[in-house]
């Protein structure tokens, strides 16, 4: 379960060392956009020391591979091997890619002896878009990132703050992701100096379904987890429904201030709990 | 012998005791001079020297006002190089990169001794490889002005850059092409040296008001000009981008909130740097938020207070010394942003200086150790790259005294064991805010009792220290060279540690 995740650049060693200093729920270790090709092998080779000398590792490590059609993707996997990752996140998912994907991630886990790994798909092109029914049932799914920019060059349209031209996209992957319970995550907010404007468009997100959103600087990270966390508000409502719940275990649907309780809202509650208690909310 | 932060100096110096220990001394003054003549104005250094009679063995002084633009003591270093005098003592409140004709003096030993607060640069390099044949002293901002003021340090001519004189001799720092602001560091120089210059580049018929009195000025040398301007406000405006410095940053503001430090009628001091400026930030956002209004800040000013004190957030800025325009143009203009002494901020034995009247400052730090002593002087090597200033001064007189720094430094862990130079006594530190935790010195029980509940993250400076070499690994010990090529002047005037040339062997 994730709130925020920030992006680190595989070749940046003071960010990497100091990962786990940041507030971010989990980490994105990035081996492709923020990767130039010269410095594929370099970045590679240090997130792996990285990962297997580091004593301060942050808690949940997500690795970005490049995409499956490059000659980086195999090597990339390879880190896989030292047992510190836990999420793939795969680039410009559409059906067939995550077909090839899974199929590589078979004989390879297999072949390594390796345990399952879960993926996070980066939805970032129409045809993922419009495909991501197909493949938002795949077992190792866990999340969906929303990769906008990618998106709107695809779309060849014009990126803005309103992000207007994403409300469609945004609601294929919160649909999908509601669907087939997986985590919605949401695109990152690219100007980094506007924090007023983060919170307001992750406000929005979060009101459309959103449950998590990528950072791409750890400024984002306090607005992004207060965001999507739920809100003391919200706590307290769960504590209250669970509780009288729990004093009537055997009866339905009850009334509790004059609203009707039945199951969706005891398992919504019990959600919001169990968001409180991961996040240290409570 | 061992002096009271446990190092060792030798049994000919006047060893540190406590940081209060100066209640227990007199204040000691030599008499202030007196000017038999009228201010005498010269264009041409070479016949101030000879009207002087400057020669071998002087203590010639000299502020930082002008700091990396100033072209002052340039030109007397190439007069002392061209008269071939020796032996001379140097005595800059702090010396910059762009002095490079003074390190030409030490390598010919035309300058054999140096009295200083800070110093960087090529002069620095060559203190630290022992090529100063004499000594070099470094002590705090208030410590300079008492030992001027009691004669410890006694000075044969103060040349005091100056950026408008007027015809009978006052002077004025914030106008002219050379404006700097403030002159808090050379007063103590106008009052006690035997013989005062003033140098400027602008003469004008009359100064209304004056920061420096003609009644202790005897010459006044008129040159080109006395500083490059985009060296002489050079400091930093803006805040730090650095993720780690902004963490540091907010957790420092948030923890002075949390212990109800940020309140009305507070005063703070903070260092001039970006970390430093983005806690500035923090704090204003706390203030405004709470509508808070602070009694003052102290210090180098930057454009960061200024504007605090023109948004009403602050009553007064006192200000020893301007770091960019803005605090120049302030100072110029605002009557509630006041210059002060070198004295007046830090002097131990001051009435009621202003370092004492602050309920925290927030520093840097090149190392600290398990005993919370603060190394500003040199790195981890022994090299020299730093020095006192107003560190020591401040941390006694806070209330509070908070040291911000990353864990590790360019792969250098900053806590030690041990520091390796004594800069500020861990009596007067109290808390280390790093990014991956806090540690309060077990002498504040009170803070420690305030925070126990507290969501931040107080670790023992042990504790941190652990984790610091579980990322780094354990350093390997610098042993230091025997060679002691200089000391480390506690305010008070007592050695709280001594300067080593720089061991190679250790590398």
């Amino acid at each position: 379960m994730f709130r925020s995740l920030l992006f680190i650049p595989g070749n940046n060693p003071s960010m990497l060392q100091n990962a786990d200093v940041f507030l971010a729920d989990a980490i994105i270790i990035d081996l492709e956009d923020a990767i130039s090709i010269k410095e594929k092998d370099n970045a590679r080779n240090l997130v792996h020391n990285y990962l297997t000398t580091s004593s301060v590792l942050p808690k949940q490590i997500v690795l970005r591979v490049n995409s499956i059609d490059t000659v980086w993707f195999k090597k990339d996997l390879d880190l896989l091997k030292t047992n510190k990752i836990n999420y793939l996140l795969i680039p410009k998912v559409d059906s067939k890619t995550m077909i090839e994907v899974n199929e590589y991630l078979d004989a390879f886990l297999l072949n390594n002896n390796l345990d399952e790994i879960k993926i996070i798909a980066l939805v970032e092109t129409a045809r993922g878009v419009t495909e991501i029914d197909k493949f938002a049932e795949n077992k190792r799914l866990c999340a969906i990132l929303l990769g906008a920019e990618d998106l709107t060059n695809d779309l060849e349209i014009k990126r803005t703050e309103t992000n207007q031209e994403i409300f469609y996209a945004r609601s294929k992957v919160i649909y999908a992701c509601a669907a087939n319970k997986l985590i919605a995550i949401d695109t990152p907010f690219t100007n980094i100096n506007d924090l007023l404007g983060l919170e307001k468009d992750s406000d929005f997100s979060n009101s459309l379904g959103m449950k998590a959103r990528a950072c791409i600087h750890p400024n984002q990270l306090e607005t992004v987890n207060r965001i999507y966390s739920p809100s003391n508000e919200e706590i307290n409502w769960a504590l209250e429904v669970f509780k009288a719940h729990q004093a009537n275990p055997n009866v339905g649907a009850f009334q509790l201030k004059g609203k009707m309780i039945d199951k969706p809202i005891i398992e919504r509650a019990k959600k919001i709990i169990e968001k409180a208690k991961l996040f240290n909310l409570m | 012998m061992l002096n009271g932060v446990g190092r060792e100096v030798p049994d000919n110096v006047k060893a540190f005791v406590k940081s209060d220990d100066f209640k227990n001394q007199k204040r000691s003054l030599i008499d202030k001079k007196k000017k038999q003549s009228k201010t005498v104005f010269f264009d041409e250094l070479k016949l101030l020297f000879d009207e002087l009679n400057i020669s071998s063995k002087m203590t010639l002084s000299f502020h930082h006002h002008l700091r990396n633009g100033d072209k002052v003591i340039e030109l007397v270093s190439e007069e002392v190089q061209r008269r071939n005098l020796t032996d001379m003592h140097f005595a800059p409140s702090s010396i910059f990169p762009s002095y490079k004709k003074l390190g030409e003096l030490i390598k010919n030993g035309n300058v054999t001794d140096i009295h200083t607060n800070y110093l960087n640069g090529e002069v620095a390099d060559l203190i630290s490889k022992g090529f100063l044949q004499g000594k070099l002293i470094m002590n705090t901002h208030g410590g300079r002005a008492r030992a001027i003021e009691s004669g410890d340090l006694p000075i044969d001519v103060a040349f005091i850059a100056c950026p408008t004189v007027d015809k009978i001799g006052n002077g004025h720092g914030a106008i002219g092409k050379s404006a700097c602001g403030t002159l808090g560091y050379c007063i103590s120089d106008l009052e006690y040296a035997k013989k005062v210059v003033l140098v400027t580049d602008n003469v004008i018929d009359e100064l209304k008001e004056h920061q420096i009195n003609s009644e202790y000025v005897d010459y006044v040398l008129v040159v080109d000009s006395i500083g490059e301007s985009s060296g002489i406000v050079s400091g930093t405006t803006e805040i730090t981008k650095d993720p780690i410095g902004l963490k540091i940053a907010k957790d420092c503001a948030n923890l002075l909130d949390y212990l109800g430090l940020i309140k009305n009628d507070f005063s703070m001091q903070t260092g001039a740097g970006k970390t430093s400026l983005a806690v500035v930030k923090f704090v204003e956002e706390i203030m405004k938020r709470n509508n808070i209004v602070g009694s003052f800040a102290s210090g180098g000013i930057t454009k960061a207070y200024v504007d605090m004190l023109e948004a009403g957030l602050f009553k007064n800025l006192f200000d020893v010394q301007c770091f960019d325009l803005d605090a120049v143009n302030s100072f110029a203009k605002n009557k509630n942003h006041i210059a002060m002494s070198a004295s007046e901020y830090g002097n131990p034995f001051e009435k009621n200086p202003i370092c004492d009247k602050l309920d925290f400052v927030v520093l840097g730090a090149t190392e600290i150790d398990l005993d919370f002593n603060v190394n500003v002087t040199t790195d981890s090597m022994g090299n020299l790259i730093g020095g006192s200033g107003g560190h020591a001064d401040i941390a006694y007189g806070a209330d509070v005294t908070i040291i911000i720094s990353p864990l590790i430094k360019s792969r250098i862990p900053i806590i030690k064991q041990k520091v390796t130079t004594v800069t500020t006594p861990g009596t007067d530190v109290d808390i280390l805010i790093t990014e991956r935790g806090i540690a309060i010195n077990p002498l504040r029980k009170d803070l420690l009792d305030k925070l126990k509940n507290s969501p931040f993250p107080i670790y023992s400076i042990k504790d941190l220290l652990d984790l610091t070499y579980k990322i780094t690994g354990v350093p390997k010990q610098i042993i230091p060279d025997d060679k002691i090529i200089g000391y480390v002047e506690y305010r008070d005037g007592t050695i709280i540690d001594c300067l080593r040339k720089i061991n190679y062997e250790s590398k």
